[in-house]
């Protein structure tokens, strides 16, 4: 006890200097909020397996109970969604297994959310838009092998067609009016193979006449590796450019040195 | 110990000998400079610039300045056997196979970017104190001409790499070369040696920033540093330090030990940073070609400014007998570059005519006793930041999930209306600082002890404040605003340049109407008299 009342003392003596409320309230504040962040409950991982056989009337009903108030009760679209007859499963399979569908609620962009289905569920969802007309079908394993890929080649494709709006390490990057280009890490090779087959939302289609299902592997190779791959330079700072550097520069780097430069222009007691 | 010390003796006499120095050795190392932490921004700023060339030399033993395409065969996989240029080749190696290559190239652009950021800071303190008064007004020029000049040594030095980044900020520069009334298109092809890109420009930008603009630093920085030695550092206020005299500490021992250790200090946390945080991941951005460009292209930190307005700028063009005026290029690129830079060049002069102050200064202003200064320094500053974050409007957009359009219109309006409003917010809390020095002086400061008297009544008890407080408190002027010269002089003949001594009134009204005097010792004296505690 005795150890601590010499500095308790002297902890006390500060309690009337002029910046000791400021400094109480900021430490109360960090503690609030760092008490929040550490309590705060976390959401629930969606984990539930379905495994039953689906069926088209399955899908049918799926369908009718959570997507037909927009789209119509007969697939034909309505003012708050579109048709979805030849959107093709490939297209079900992203916007439902992304969890965008079925959506929250219209804005500039509908966006990824937790997968609200099963992947049985989807599946039939998937098999009943797909038998009302023709269109893209989900890629199959060897269209997603992509382990012997050209990653170097993906590259070049992907700053070709893509990092004007993924930005060049798929970090995302801003579109007009709210719309954004989303970031592509950690999205599954499936997802990053739907999203260039069926264009959805703001992105152009790529269908395989165009690029080939071999560029396709050779991006999601590209993206892959450069997303696995350990920093070689130390923490990334988001990958997203000299914004974030300028930040890190001015903050850690000459916020550093100046207050060097306070604790050696301080004279010694 | 004995001989030791007899043999540094014999050399220093044969050196004194031949060059005189034991009398500039004396002289100097007795040098007195004022100590304050202020003082070592700049330091921080010349310290950086001693680690770029250190770093920069390294670069340069495998860096090829060449345009040249190869493929490429290093050892960073998602890349190899692309084609790319020599130099962004070499930059590959010296960033994966030439050791210590990485960490040298980091510290080198993080200490570009603390190099500037401290030339900021320093040259803001300056501002706010009134360094820049007579006479110190050159080298206030000098440090705005280090300022520019070294915006443009970072672009020349970012752009090296011939990254997908840098070329498309290299396309930017040849768009702003292209909108140049009628010089425009001969320029560019001088410069890029034909149409963008060529083969040539980052030979040619090499040189400029290994060779042309590091000497021109060079030379300005020794300039720099000499008229501070000349002139003597300037001083905050304090008792005993006067217009007249310089109170500190000698050249030597304390500040040849304080400044080297702060050297290396610069040169730790440089290190650190460049040792755990990337920069410029060259890597991650691929080889340039025109035909590619990725979201998020922005320029380092110290050319933000000119991405913001660009952005800012609305897409205005005057056709006219064939040609096209690119005003959206030249506003944003020409005049407001031109405007900032031109009005922190001639700020100086220009407070010295309205203020009619031709003295010397040594002592520094505390930033509330000249609140209109102030004012405009935050005003300027204000105007830099919001061009700053406009050209970061599309990482804002995304980070906060918001519309780049109503961004970008936030900062339209705002570029006009929150510098005026910073200004008048800044010179009032100025005010208020002062009536709040002003009461300390006259009154003491508030305890926070409540005291009853005897009668019941309740109190604040207030407690002087020291000699030396009130010394700080009360030490500088307060001038009023100009009296406006009678039209005529004493024998009635009208005076000339009516005009300008008209607007210098004006001015001079602008800057000093609203002041709030220091108090006199005869103030406090009645004060005391008249038992008021």
């Amino acid at each position: 006890m005795r150890l601590l009342s010499k500095p308790l003392g002297a902890l006390s003596r500060q309690r009337r200097r002029r910046f000791a409320p400021m400094v109480l309230l900021l430490v109360a504040l960090g503690l609030t909020g760092g008490a929040y962040a550490a309590f705060a409950p976390s959401p629930q991982a969606a984990a539930a397996t379905g495994a039953s056989a689906q069926t088209l009337k399955d899908g049918r009903d799926l369908y009718l109970r959570n997507c037909s108030s927009c789209h119509g009760l007969n697939v034909e679209g309505s003012s708050d969604g579109p048709t979805l007859v030849g959107v093709g499963a490939a297209s079900v399979d992203f916007q439902v297994g992304t969890g965008r569908m079925p959506a929250a609620q219209l804005g500039a962009q509908i966006q990824q959310k937790r997968q609200q289905f099963t992947q049985e569920e989807i599946q039939a969802l998937a098999a009943y838009i797909a038998s009302l007309g023709p269109g893209p079908a989900i890629p199959s394993k060897d269209q997603l092998d992509y382990a012997d890929a050209d990653a170097a080649q993906g590259g070049q494709i992907y700053r070709t067609n893509c990092a004007m709006c993924h930005n060049f390490a798929g970090s995302g990057g801003a579109l007009t009016r709210g719309k954004y280009a989303p970031s592509l890490q950690g999205v599954s090779p499936k997802h990053i193979y739907e999203a260039m087959l069926t264009g959805p939302q703001s992105m152009p289609v790529f269908p395989d006449t165009t690029m080939t299902s071999q560029d396709k592997r050779d991006i999601i190779a590209f993206l892959k590796t450069t997303q696995t791959e350990p920093s070689p330079g130390g923490l990334a700072l988001g990958k997203v450019g000299p914004v974030t550097e300028g930040l890190a520069g001015w903050l850690l780097g000459l916020g550093g040195l100046i207050a060097c430069a306070v604790w050696l222009g301080a004279k010694a007691r | 110990m004995a001989r030791l010390e007899k043999s540094a003796g014999d050399i220093a006499n044969e050196i004194d000998e031949r060059f005189g120095s034991a009398k500039f050795v004396r002289r100097s190392a007795r040098k007195v400079f004022p100590d304050h932490w202020s003082f070592m921004l700049g330091e921080i700023a010349l310290y950086s610039f001693i680690i770029l060339l250190l770093t920069g030399t390294f670069l340069t033993l495998w860096f090829k300045p060449s345009q040249v395409e190869v493929p490429y065969e290093g050892s960073y996989i998602p890349l190899h056997g692309l084609t790319m240029s020599e130099a962004y080749a070499s930059t590959l190696r010296i960033s994966f196979d030439v050791r210590g290559g990485l960490i040298m190239r980091q510290i080198h652009h993080w200490a570009a970017l603390i190099f500037v950021a401290a030339m900021i800071v320093h040259s803001a303190r300056v501002f706010f104190t009134g360094a820049f008064r007579k006479p110190r007004e050159t080298n206030w020029l000098i440090g705005v001409a280090l300022i520019t000049l070294s915006i443009i040594e970072g672009l020349l030095g970012y752009s090296l790499p011939d990254d997908l980044l840098s070329g498309t900020g290299f396309r930017i520069a040849e768009g702003v070369l292209l909108a140049i009334p009628v010089v425009g298109t001969y320029l560019s092809f001088f410069f890029f040696g034909g149409q963008f890109p060529g083969e040539d420009f980052i030979a040619r930008i090499y040189t400029f920033h290994v060779l042309l603009l590091p000497g021109i630093f060079l030379a300005l920085i020794t300039v720099h540093v000499m008229l501070v030695w000349y002139q003597k550092h300037t001083q905050y206020p304090l008792p005993g330090r006067t217009e007249k005299n310089s109170v500190g500490y000698p050249f030597f021992p304390v500040y040849t030990a304080k400044a080297g250790g702060f050297f290396f200090i610069t040169f730790g946390v440089t290190t650190l940073l460049a040792a755990f945080v990337t920069i410029n991941p060259v890597w991650l951005f691929g080889p340039y070609t025109p035909t590619q460009v990725t979201a998020g292209s922005q320029p380092d930190f110290y050319m933000g400014f000119l991405e913001g307005a660009f952005r800012l700028m609305p897409n205005w063009e005057i056709h006219a007998l064939g040609y096209t005026l690119s005003m959206n290029i030249i506003v944003p690129c020409f005049i407001v570059p031109g405007l900032l830079f031109t009005s922190m060049g001639l700020y100086p002069m220009i407070e010295r005519w309205v203020t009619g102050d031709n003295r010397e200064h040594h002592v520094l202003d505390r930033p509330r006793n000249v609140p209109t200064r102030t004012g405009l320094g935050v005003m300027a500053l204000t105007t830099w930041l919001i061009l700053l974050a406009a050209g970061a409007n599309d990482v804002i957009a995304i980070t906060f999930h918001l519309s780049i359009n109503a961004i970008t219109w936030f900062f339209r309006i705002a570029i006009f209306v929150v510098p005026p409003l910073s200004y008048v917010v800044t010179k009032r809390i100025c005010l208020g600082l002062q009536r709040r020095d002003r009461d300390l002086v006259l009154h003491g400061r508030e305890t926070g002890r409540i005291m009853r008297l005897p009668n019941g009544e309740m109190i604040e008890v207030h407690e002087p404040i020291s000699e030396t407080q009130r010394y700080i408190l009360t030490a500088h002027e307060s001038p009023g605003p100009l009296e406006l010269e009678p039209a005529t002089d004493p024998n009635g003949i009208p005076r000339r340049r009516v005009l300008a001594s008209k607007l210098r009134a004006r001015i001079s009204r602008f800057y000093f109407e609203d002041r709030i005097v220091p108090p006199t010792p005869t103030d406090a004296r009645e004060l005391e008299s008249s038992g008021h505690h």
